[in-house]
């Protein structure tokens, strides 16, 4: 399965367990949950952006409500769409793992 | 290049579910995503069980697409429709694929499965089959594909349009960041491409920017009208989404697309690299 990941682009199943290729003393994972007041949402699109704003990647909350991405250290803004509305939230991400909540609110 | 004659919307899509000659077809790396809920009637294809020769690196030959097409039941007249996840990534990649085995009438899906699902429109779990056809494949029209020496030859020479996102062309990051970042190759990018990341070209949901955008867009970043241009990315898909916007929407006659990109740039002995966010020097 390690093959699949390190030479697609499709977005790997959010919820399963990171890995074993993963090394987190060299990785930077931003993972977390999107959420609608306490309720998870499936389904959400997540998208990564960088210091600037600028697209990284994206991906759709598994049924848990769960996004990952593989980064790099510094600051990010995750940004997510869904039926159930937008939301935005910020990290300063550094190496290994790197928790952030996302609550989107209907516009 | 009218855009009518290349996307089509989701409106669209939804009254021409049961129309007699189109096909739509679901294009994904992770085929689960299909099997979770698709387009009524839609086929299904995986970008590298299907569209990849399962040895060597490259695309399975004439004889096999062709048997891979008639096998899901498309026929050369038909309308074929493309979605997919990722903001049509591998959609994108299928409709270049098609076109460089001359398929006639293809199209995108604007938005692809994002923006249907978003507007929360119909999804099915009933296993499709269409009746087997007889597909005749064309040759492989190389106008449209480009191969890493003449990548290496476009250098301070063509345009060169690096579509990944910045901190990859900087040499930051390796893969886009849903992906693990431990690969084999050297990070950075061919010198003299300039960046234009693919997701300038689309709307949040998906869709793709208007022509007058799109137009803005890369004459701003530097894009020479009078020059051939070839777009690559990581694996080739994200750059057929700009060879799409290019060469479909924008009507550029001289595009190509190098499926090759930076897994295999980034991996050749001897040829030179940039690092930074700037393009470099030839």
């Amino acid at each position: 399965m390690t093959q699949e990941y390190t030479l697609g682009c499709g977005a790997p199943d959010q919820d399963t367990a990171l890995p074993l290729s993963v090394d987190l003393e060299k990785e930077t994972v931003i993972t977390g949950v999107v959420r609608s007041g306490d309720e998870p949402v499936p389904g959400a699109y997540v998208r990564l952006l960088d210091a600037t704003g600028e697209f990284t990647a994206e991906v759709v909350t598994s049924a848990g409500g769960q996004f990952r991405f593989f980064a790099a250290p510094g600051n990010w803004t995750l940004r997510a769409l869904s039926r159930a509305g937008n939301g935005d939230a910020t990290v300063s991400a550094e190496r290994g793992l790197n928790q952030v909540a996302v609550t989107v609110t209907a516009a | 290049m009218s855009r009518d004659s290349v996307l089509v919307s989701a409106d669209w899509a939804e009254k021409n579910l049961d129309t007699p000659g189109v096909v739509f077809v679901e294009v994904d790396e992770d085929t689960s995503a299909y099997d979770n809920g698709h387009i009524p009637g839609a086929v299904k294809l995986d970008w590298k069980k299907d569209l990849q020769d399962p040895v060597r690196r490259d695309f399975v030959n004439k004889e096999q697409f062709e048997a891979l097409l008639s096998g899901r039941g498309i026929g050369n007249d038909d309308t074929v429709i493309l979605y997919g996840g990722n903001n049509n990534w591998f959609a994108a990649y299928a409709y270049w694929y098609f076109k460089l085995y001359g398929h006639r009438d293809v199209k995108l899906l604007d938005g692809g499965r994002k923006k249907w699902e978003l507007d929360a429109r119909t999804l099915v779990k009933d296993p499709v089959s269409r009746p087997a056809t007889s597909y005749t494949a064309g040759e492989q029209d190389r106008s449209i594909r480009a191969y890493r020496d003449e990548v290496v030859a476009a250098i301070g020479t063509q345009n060169l349009v690096d579509v990944r996102s910045p901190d990859e062309y900087a040499g930051r990051l390796l893969a886009p960041a849903h992906l693990p970042q431990e690969q084999a190759q050297r990070a950075g990018h061919i010198p003299t491409a300039i960046s234009v990341p693919w997701s300038k070209a689309a709307n949040e949901d998906g869709t793709f920017k208007s022509d007058d955008e799109l137009r803005e867009l890369y004459s701003a970043a530097g894009l020479d009208d009078g020059k051939d241009t070839i777009a690559y990315c990581r694996i080739g898909e994200r750059s057929s989404h700009t060879w799409f916007a290019l060469h479909e929407l924008l009507g550029q006659a001289r595009v190509k697309n190098y499926d090759g990109s930076w897994t295999e740039y980034g991996s050749l002995v001897g040829v030179p690299v940039a690092l930074g966010d700037t393009p470099g020097e030839a």
